[in-house]
């Protein structure tokens, strides 16, 4: 890319029926980049379960989304309550989530696994108690 | 093969999304836990689930599956059918459990 791009949204916890239109969002910008369609897929993966994580486990948050000239940088970051333990949050099948968000299909525990595996680069921060940020990464 | 083949030879009714009917399929994937869709479906594949809300919808274009299939005779909730119309992602139901149209599909598609 020649031009540096930037672009923000709100995510709002709670919000089911709007969980993944940032993520939308952002594919339809990378489909109309011309972006290579290995790479919007990817992204399109890891950003769909750092955007409903916030849905599912915190309050409020924002994803800010930076096209840069040789990679995609997506940052999550919101209001909730923290990860107590991030590398016990990585393993696949741990979920904290609740019976009610269980029955609608998510808590399997495989989101930060699926971000693992699709990003280039993965950085999570947490504070127990005040909020998450998770970094994407993903090489164009 | 097109939804609209797989439509008729499963006797599916189409609740909605009638504008993809003519996409190709590719296979199925089956599951109800959407993590697990979003990080091993693959496009153009048809997605049977039991899962009726909006969301499934939101993974369905997200990862630009070719149809969605609601067994044991479950109905999509009434935004589930209006994303899907707006998407022209078709959702199909029948009144087969997962086990009994995923052996239907896998005989008509799964080889490929
Ligand atoms: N933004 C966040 N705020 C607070 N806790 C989080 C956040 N993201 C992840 N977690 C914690 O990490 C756990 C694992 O997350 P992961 O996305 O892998 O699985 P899940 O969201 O529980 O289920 P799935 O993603 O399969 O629907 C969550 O259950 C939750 O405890
Ligand atoms: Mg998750």
């Amino acid at each position: 890319m020649d031009q540096e791009l930037h672009y923000e949204y709100n995510v709002e916890g709670g919000d089911f029926s709007r969980a993944g239109y940032a993520s939308s969002q952002i594919k339809k910008i990378l489909k109309r980049l011309n972006i290579d369609a290995g790479v919007i897929k990817r992204t399109v993966v890891a950003c769909y379960e750092a955007e409903v994580n916030i849905v599912a486990h915190a309050y409020s948050g924002a994803v800010y989304f930076d096209i840069e000239s040789n990679r995609l940088k997506i940052v999550f970051r919101d209001e909730g309550p923290g990860i107590e333990d991030i590398e016990m949050a990585m393993t696949e099948g741990f979920s904290t989530a609740s019976e009610e968000v269980r029955e609608m299909g998510f808590g399997a525990g495989m989101g930060l696994s699926n971000m693992k595996k699709n990003a280039d680069q993965l950085n999570i921060e947490s504070e127990v108690g005040r909020g998450t940020r998770v970094e994407i990464i993903i090489n164009t | 093969m097109k939804v609209s083949e797989i439509v008729k030879a499963l006797d599916l009714k189409v609740f909605s999304g009638s504008r993809g009917l003519e996409a190709e399929v590719s296979g199925g994937y089956v599951s109800d836990l959407l993590s697990d869709v979003m990080g091993n479906a693959e496009a153009s594949q048809v997605w049977v689930t039991l899962q009726t809300h909006k969301n499934v919808m939101a993974v369905a274009s997200l990862k630009d599956l070719a149809a969605v299939i609601l067994v044991s005779g479950h109905r999509p909730d009434e935004n589930t059918a209006a994303q899907s119309e707006e998407e022209g992602i078709p959702i199909l139901g029948t009144g087969l459990s997962a086990f009994q149209v995923s052996g239907k599909l896998y005989e008509l598609i799964g080889k490929k």
